[in-house]
Formats: C-alpha cells, sequence, structure tokens
C-alpha cells in the first residue's frame, strides 16, 4: 500500500502511522453527557467499503493526513491535509499506484 | 459413525473406502427453529454443541455464508492458553482450559490438543517484573505458571538466541505448561459433527442478509435461501461482526476489524517443541507436527475486511523470528494468508445479550479467539437458553464501555490495533 502524502508525494505504507476513524465527531470539552463521550471514545461505524481515517506521515513531513480508503479492497481514492493546513493543497488520488 | 483405534483399523483393512461424511449435508434450512447461530466458526458451532448438550435445545441450526472451517477457525495459529492478568479473564479462559483438556474425548474427535507449554520471554528485569505479577494472579486463581531464568529458558528452547550479544538479551521467561496448540480444522469438524448428531442443523453456503422483526423483537433471519424464523438468534460472525449486527439496528459497536497474519515455513526436522512469543517486539512461534513453524505477529493496524494484509508486516515478522533464532534465516515461506479480526475497544470480548429482545452478541475476540471456542460456546450457550449471562463472562457485557467496566488487559487505552 502506498500513500500520496500532499506534501512529499508517494510514499510507502511503512512511512506512515494509523489513527483511526476520522468521521467521530468529540463533544465540547466540558460536556457532562456519558453517552456522546462514550460514542466518541469507544463506539466505531466499522464500515466495510469506503472509510475516513487518519494517518500521520511520521517519517515524513509528520502532518496529520485523512485518508479515504476501501477496507474491502485496501485501495485509496482520496489524501487529504488535516488541520489548520486543510484545503491549502488540493486532494491526492492515487489510483495510479497501489 | 464412532472413531475408535477399533474403527480405524477396520477402515485400514477396507483401504479407507468406508468412512462416511462427518455431518449431514443440508442444502436448506427449515422454516422455523428454536435457536438459530448465526455464523459457522468455532465459536458458533461450539455454541450450538452446548445448546443441544447441556441446555437439551436441539433444534437449532448454525447458518454459515461459506463453509465450516473458512473463517479465523481456519486461519489461526493455534495456540491455547490461560495465562492472562485480569481475574475476570483468568476464570474465563481457564474454564476453556479444562473444557481443551477433555476436548477430544467429549467430542470423540481428535483435536490434536498439545499441552506444549506457552513460554512468554522477557528481555528485562522490569518486563520479568510484569510477567511475575501475571503469573502470581493466575496462580491464585489456581492456574499453571512457572517463571523461568535465563538459564532454563536455554535449557528449554535449545535454538534460541539467549547470548548478551542480541540485540534484546533474554532475562527470563513465564511458563504456562499446560498452555499449547490443537489442530484448528478438527475443532471446528469435531464440534460440527457433535453438534450434527445431537440434532443441530448445520447450512453452508447460505448468508445472513438481514433479521427479521416483530416491533422490535427479533424473530429471525433473512437468507439468500430465504427467510428463516426463530426464538431466538445468537450471532458469532467474529471479524464482521459489525457488518451482520448493522443489519440489526446497531449502527455503531465498540469494535473494529483488522486483518491478522500468519505464516507458515517449509518442514523442518523437530526443533521448537514449545510456544515461543518474543517480548521486545511482537512473535509467537510453534512448530507443526508436519515440521512447518507457524507464526505470527502485529496486526497489520489499520481497519480492514480484506482478508489479506501488506508486506511490511511480513519483514518485521520474519526479521523478530530471525533475532530469535537465527538458524532460520535462510528457511524459506510456504504458505501465508490473512484473517479479519473483531479488535474490541479494550482487548477483551462480548458475549451478551444485547438490548434488542431475541439476539445475542458473541464478539470482539480479537487476535485470542481460537483457545476461547470452548468456553465461549458454552458460556454462549448458557446466555441464549437461561437469557442471562453465566458467571464466566458475566463481565464481557456490551454495555461495560458506558459504565467505565473495561477489561483492558494491557492497558493499552481505547485504540483496537495496540491490543
Ligand atoms: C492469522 C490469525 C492468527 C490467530 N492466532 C490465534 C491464536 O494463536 N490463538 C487464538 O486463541 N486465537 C487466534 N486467532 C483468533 C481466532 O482465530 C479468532 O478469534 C476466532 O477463530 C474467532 O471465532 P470463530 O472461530 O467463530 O470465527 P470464524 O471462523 O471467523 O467464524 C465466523 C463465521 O461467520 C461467518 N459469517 C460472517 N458473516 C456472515 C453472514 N452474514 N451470514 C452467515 N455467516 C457469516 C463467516 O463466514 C465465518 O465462518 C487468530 C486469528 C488469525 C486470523
Ligand atoms: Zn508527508
Amino acid at each position: 500500500m502506498y500513500l500520496n502524502c500532499p506534501f512529499c508525494g508517494h510514499r510507502h505504507l511503512e512511512e506512515f502511522t494509523y489513527e483511526g476513524d476520522a468521521t467521530i465527531s468529540w463533544p465540547t470539552l466540558d460536556s457532562q453527557d456519558i453517552g456522546s463521550w462514550t460514542d466518541t471514545v469507544y463506539q466505531r461505524r466499522n464500515p466495510a467499503g469506503p472509510h475516513r481515517e487518519y494517518w500521520q506521515h511520521v517519517h515524513g513531513c509528520r502532518q496529520f493526513l485523512i485518508v479515504e480508503r476501501d477496507t474491502t479492497t485496501h485501495s485509496i481514492h482520496k489524501v487529504e491535509v488535516a488541520g489548520p493546513w486543510a484545503g491549502e493543497t488540493a486532494p491526492r488520488n492515487t489510483e495510479a499506484k497501489q | 459413525m464412532h472413531f475408535s483405534a477399533l474403527s480405524l483399523a477396520r477402515q485400514a483393512l477396507k483401504g479407507h473406502r468406508g468412512w462416511t461424511r462427518t455431518w449431514r449435508a443440508l442444502e436448506q434450512p427449515k422454516s422455523h427453529y428454536d435457536v438459530i447461530v448465526v455464523g459457522g466458526g468455532g465459536h458458533g458451532l461450539a455454541t450450538a454443541y452446548y445448546l443441544a448438550k447441556e441446555h437439551g435445545i436441539t433444534n437449532v441450526a448454525v447458518i454459515e455464508k461459506g463453509w465450516i472451517g473458512g473463517g479465523n477457525v481456519g486461519r489461526n495459529t493455534t495456540i491455547v492458553r490461560s495465562n492472562y492478568l485480569l481475574p475476570q479473564n483468568n476464570r474465563f479462559y481457564e474454564w476453556g482450559m479444562k473444557l481443551w483438556e477433555g476436548m477430544s474425548r467429549d467430542l470423540n474427535y481428535n483435536v490434536m490438543f498439545s499441552q506444549r507449554g506457552v513460554l512468554n520471554l522477557a528481555h528485562s528485569p522490569a518486563q520479568l517484573e510484569g510477567y511475575m505479577r501475571r503469573g502470581n494472579s493466575m496462580r491464585i486463581n489456581g492456574i499453571d505458571a512457572e517463571l523461568l531464568d535465563r538459564d532454563q529458558v536455554a535449557r528449554m528452547v535449545p535454538g534460541m538466541d539467549v547470548s548478551d550479544k542480541a540485540r534484546f538479551p533474554v532475562a527470563g521467561g513465564l511458563l504456562q505448561p499446560r498452555g499449547g496448540s490443537a489442530r484448528h480444522d478438527a475443532v471446528a469438524w469435531g464440534y460440527a459433527r457433535g453438534a450434527d448428531s445431537l440434532g443441530v442443523d448445520i447450512i453452508e453456503n447460505c448468508e445472513v442478509q438481514g433479521f427479521l422483526f416483530e416491533g422490535d423483537r427479533i424473530v429471525g433471519v433473512d437468507t439468500v435461501k430465504g427467510p428463516v424464523r426463530a426464538g431466538k438468534v445468537g450471532v458469532a460472525v467474529a471479524g464482521n461482526s459489525s457488518r451482520v449486527l448493522a443489519k440489526a439496528g446497531f449502527e455503531r459497536l465498540p469494535i473494529e476489524s483488522h486483518v491478522l497474519q500468519a505464516f507458515v515455513s517449509e518442514p523442518l526436522k523437530p526443533l521448537i517443541d514449545t510456544v515461543v512469543t518474543f517480548g521486545a517486539g511482537h512473535l509467537y512461534i510453534s512448530q507443526s507436527d508436519k515440521g512447518g513453524l507457524v507464526f505470527g505477529g502485529d496486526l497489520d493496524g489499520y481497519n480492514s475486511y480484506a482478508q489479506r494484509g501488506n508486506l511490511p508486516i511480513v519483514q518485521d515478522v520474519a526479521s523478530m523470528a530471525v533475532t530469535l533464532f537465527p538458524n532460520l534465516s535462510r528457511l524459506r515461506l510456504l504458505r501465508h494468508w490473512g484473517g479479519v479480526m473483531d479488535m474490541s475497544m479494550d482487548g477483551s470480548p462480548i458475549i451478551d445479550k444485547s438490548p434488542k429482545e431475541g439476539l445475542y452478541i458473541n464478539a470482539g475476540w480479537c487476535y485470542g479467539g481460537f483457545k476461547a471456542t470452548p468456553a465461549s460456546g458454552w458460556c454462549f450457550a448458557h446466555t441464549i437458553a437461561r437469557d442471562e449471562p453465566h458467571d464466566l463472562n458475566a463481565a464481557f457485557r456490551l454495555d461495560r464501555f458506558r459504565t467505565g467496566r473495561t477489561l483492558d488487559e494491557k492497558g493499552a487505552g481505547p485504540v483496537p490495533r495496540l491490543h
């Protein structure tokens, strides 16, 4: 598996670490609602098919990325930048190289 | 057909042509059962067997998407142990160990359970102290555990590098002498045969595609072979738990599906007569009766429903094997494959009634579910038959994440890939 990092280009899986589901939403930090904290911390949709997920390019630019990947085929549909720089670089597509 | 030395001799004289099918080949399910078990892996089959044997519920169907033994029960590295730290896990897995010890006789089917010992290596005094704590916790619960120093380890596993020159020198280890391995396919086949002979219907090639509801109550399943009604439905589909339970209305569960790979080398003369785990990384290795080294390591580490992994893990696992056993460096791999694990958020399983009436859940086995097969089936059968968990699985509740009663054996936190 290769990820096309918007900053560094096509890099091998070994350079990245996986950080899980990118679709979970967080309650406000002072929220006392146990239900929504439980959802955030423990409950996952775990879909078979397209999955939006965080990866960090630890052995590269160290940026957090949001990747859309198919969990049944491992093919990558899209790689975007997460955090304050999101939107400043165009999403990358990795169809050509798996 | 009863298996014995005599039946074997008789068949040998007849050129082994007289063996009959091990369980009935049923194409079509009946229209109604008392209990349907979804998933014909080890857990589903054991559940059906114990429902019939322990609770007299014989109008049962096991409904399997593919074929018996095609899931994780036929893909694992077959390590059986009960060397846990937390008493809830300890007691459950030890009950499993006792069932393993009587399994071949109980099923009249040789599952080749071999108590060759499971040795966890420690690579620092601190790690050895951690093992001491776990060993004491085991002994308090009546489980066998022995702490070995480096020399004892060296005598027990001669081919291993225990020198000071090793990258992670061996400091000692924790041994569970009663641990070992078993023939995984035989476990599936033995339970299938046992359940079938007590009247359970096993339907293969019959994917469950949805559930039948009456109001909020679940009253059966929808399959590729049509609807089948039931008083109760138990789901034991391992890596596919989220996928199947989504159809019953569970949008989210405390589970992620991950891929785990396993490896078998070309056959060798006897080299390793126990199960060894490397403690400075993640590797478990044993030798099969055919001579192949059977080993595995970490998950690939990302959500996956593909029963295949990627190359970094192959390299990682192989390099750990060579670190530990330098004499393996020129060995070739014969086969390797992957399986889809139902990784739970705390690394411990779920055997429980569900909030939906008529539906029972068995999931979250991570990569330790093979050893759990008998105890899981036994407890799940109890939970379904009596409509309440047994003491042994009372801690494996689905709502423990909300109530704060998680069972995080390693203290790794809510990150499935770390368990
Ligand atoms: C590589 C590898 C190594 C492992 N090593 C060990 C080990 O050394 N020790 C250990 O204790 N554990 C180990 N495990 C874990 C263990 O194999 C699993 O936890 C355990 O087998 C899961 O339970 P099961 O046998 O019921 O699963 P499975 O055999 O996977 O059974 C689930 C069944 O459900 C069926 N199913 C899915 N969806 C549907 C549907 N919609 N309708 C009908 N049926 C459906 C599947 O086809 C499958 O047959 C390992 C796993 C893997 C992959
Ligand atoms: Zn980068």
